[in-house]
């Protein structure tokens, strides 16, 4: 039958994960419809109908569903389901929010963090901060899933699917949206960006996270990311941390200046394609999974790397 | 206000698991076990609820082998009232975990449940989002901030792109997120007196449930082992591989 994609969206931008999403859609072997529920959907129903690999887009509109509240769009969801043998959407938070919702609506089991499809009702996921991978089979009548999107390369674009909208569900009235902090930034967004630069607890303050991460992060136009240290103790926002419990990236190159590499940590970035490390302490556990290590002191190491890339890449 | 917080008996943090070379799964024996990090959290924010007013009783319930008693007496001994153990030989998914829970909510009533967002053996993150669908309640996962206000409560949401705060309708659903608080040390004492605080048995048939796999695990195996690298003596030589070697400036 067919595959429901649920497009993740914020601002009236598709993100990209909803296109790496797609590629694993894509992989469990039938056409593929997105849904792109929210407030104002125009924009990212057009994006979405221009991937390559989307059958359909269907949109939802109503206030209800702007936030991204679980209660009303996992009932939407649901409403949809009967035309759908798989339920797919990536890891994010809005896709890790609502899914298994939807999944126990459902009496199914949801599989969690796809990172690779290898036949329809069988995927390989990880389990204890990936230090060991799982493949399971779904012996569920429909599968819900959301996917590891550092594990997949994103769909390109080639598609002109047709849009068409779909009835809102009832609002279930459990829960309204309060506010939100969002940090505006012009940086790449850690789960797209090519090179990432992360800090960990040895930057010691906000301040000088501020000075000696972002400079070289400008250098190489690159997303930056944290450590869980880092972010608890208050030097970088908690939207940076990378890890077993914050976001999973797999960017060409990933830069940890003062991380020690605890597995939680090295559970987000380890499928990197290039790790630098700079650390002063030789014995690092960072050392075992990095391509390039530096050891030595950061708060002079670093501005130096700055330096030396802008004279290669001016 | 009951609160009710269902706590997981994990493999510790620290311990770097290994992986049966047979593919049938994770080596457990003789790995020291401890109560999911997640869930002390979620433990001391009902105990902080309790202490302003807001709850009136906290009892803490696992889902596991006998060995999970103890974990349900780490949840005493930090503070929580009474503990309930649903013994299941094996490991459960999270959906009939999810089902055991509603039985137990349906005896217990309370106006609040707060669980962890994730347990790190099986990073599934499933758990309080599905009870919350059973239920027909609203949730509000992954918190850095929970606050009560009547018969309501507002949840500040970690969120991919910052925070966001929800009202949820109660009684509800809560996920912690590790910056919700940092949980207390159960002191001796209380370590004493939390083994004369009630434990009660139950088995998931008490609750009408009976457990079914719907995951069938086909191999476990080693993920993929990154190539060593190297040490370089300089910074210019770093930029020399990553321009030249990697390709990747
Ligand atoms: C349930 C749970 C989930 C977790 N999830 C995550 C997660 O998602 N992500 C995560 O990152 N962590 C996570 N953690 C925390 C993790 O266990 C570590 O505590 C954390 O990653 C350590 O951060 P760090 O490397 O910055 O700090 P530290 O371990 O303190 O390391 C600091 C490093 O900096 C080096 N250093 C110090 N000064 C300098 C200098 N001047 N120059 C160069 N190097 C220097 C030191 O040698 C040291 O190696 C989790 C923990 C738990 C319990
Ligand atoms: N067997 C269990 N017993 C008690 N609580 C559980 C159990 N399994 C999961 N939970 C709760 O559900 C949360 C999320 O677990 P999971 O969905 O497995 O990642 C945990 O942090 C616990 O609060």
């Amino acid at each position: 039958m067919t595959t429901l994609l649920i497009a993740d969206h914020a601002d009236g931008a598709l993100g990209d994960a909803t296109a790496k999403a797609l590629t694993a859609a894509v992989a469990l072997g039938a056409p593929v419809h997105v849904l792109v529920a929210g407030g104002d959907v125009a924009a990212v129903a057009e994006a979405a109908a221009k991937l390559d690999g989307v059958a359909a887009v269907l949109t939802a509109t109503g206030d209800i569903y702007a936030h991204g509240l679980a209660e009303p769009l996992a009932d939407l969801i649901v409403s949809l389901a009967g035309d759908y043998d798989a339920l797919v959407a990536a890891s994010t938070t809005t896709g890790k929010n609502v899914m298994p919702r939807v999944a126990a609506l459902l009496d199914v089991m949801q599989v969690s963090d796809v990172m690779a499809v290898e036949g329809p009702d069988t995927f390989r996921r990880p389990i204890y901060a990936g230090n060991a991978i799982q493949t399971v089979r779904s012996t569920d009548p429909k599968k819900v899933l959301t996917v590891r999107t550092a594990s997949f390369p994103a769909a390109g674009e080639g598609g002109s699917a047709e849009i068409k909208p779909v009835d809102a569900a009832a609002d279930p009235g459990l829960s309204s949206f309060v506010g939100e902090e969002v940090a505006a930034s012009d940086r790449p967004e850690l789960g797209a960006a090519r090179v990432i630069v992360s800090g960990g607890r040895a930057l010691g303050s906000a301040e000088k996270f501020h000075e000696v991460i972002e400079p070289l992060a400008d250098a190489l136009g690159a997303a930056i990311g944290a450590s869980r240290a880092a972010v608890d103790a208050g030097y970088a926002p908690n939207d940076w941390q990378v890890g077993q419990t914050g976001k999973v990236v797999a960017p060409e190159l990933y830069i940890a200046c003062g991380i020690s590499g605890a597995i939680q940590h090295l559970a987000g970035m380890k499928d990197s394609k290039v790790i630098v490390a700079i650390n002063k302490d030789e014995e690092a556990p960072i050392f075992q999974v990095a391509d390039y290590g530096l050891v030595g002191d950061l708060f002079t190491i670093v501005p130096e790397l700055q330096g030396e890339i802008k004279k290669h890449t001016s | 206000m009951k609160i009710l917080v269902p706590v997981k008996r994990v493999v510790d943090y620290n311990v770097k698991i290994r992986v049966k070379p047979d593919g049938t799964g994770v080596d457990l024996a003789n790995v020291k076990m401890s109560m999911n990090p997640f869930d002390e959290i979620a433990v001391e924010e009902a105990l902080r609820l309790r202490e302003a007013g807001t709850a009136a009783e906290v009892i803490a319930v696992s889902i596991g082998p006998k060995q999970a008693q103890e974990t349900l007496r780490t949840a005493l001994a930090m503070g929580a009232d009474r503990a309930i153990l649903v013994e299941v030989d094996e490991m459960l998914e999270p959906l009939d975990v999810a089902k055991i829970l509603k039985g137990v909510i349906g005896e217990e009533a309370p106006g609040l449940v707060i669980l962890g967002k994730q347990a790190i053996d099986d990073d599934c993150n499933q758990t309080g989002q599905m009870l919350a669908a059973l239920l027909g309640w609203a949730q509000g996962t992954f918190a850095s901030k929970v606050a009560v206000d009547g018969d309501s409560v507002d949840v500040t949401r970690e969120v991919d792109g910052g925070l966001q705060t929800v009202k949820l309708k109660m009684p509800a659903i809560v996920t912690t997120d590790l910056r919700l608080n940092e949980p207390r040390y159960a002191s001796l004492p209380n370590i004493m007196k939390a083994k004369k605080k009630p434990l009660d048995q139950k088995t998931p048939g008490d609750y009408g449930v009976e457990p079914k796999r719907r995951l069938e695990v086909i191999t476990t195996a080693e993920p993929g082992k990154r190539q060593a690298g190297v040490k370089v003596g300089s910074v210019a030589e770093l930029v020399d591989k990553l321009k030249n070697e990697a390709g990747v400036i």
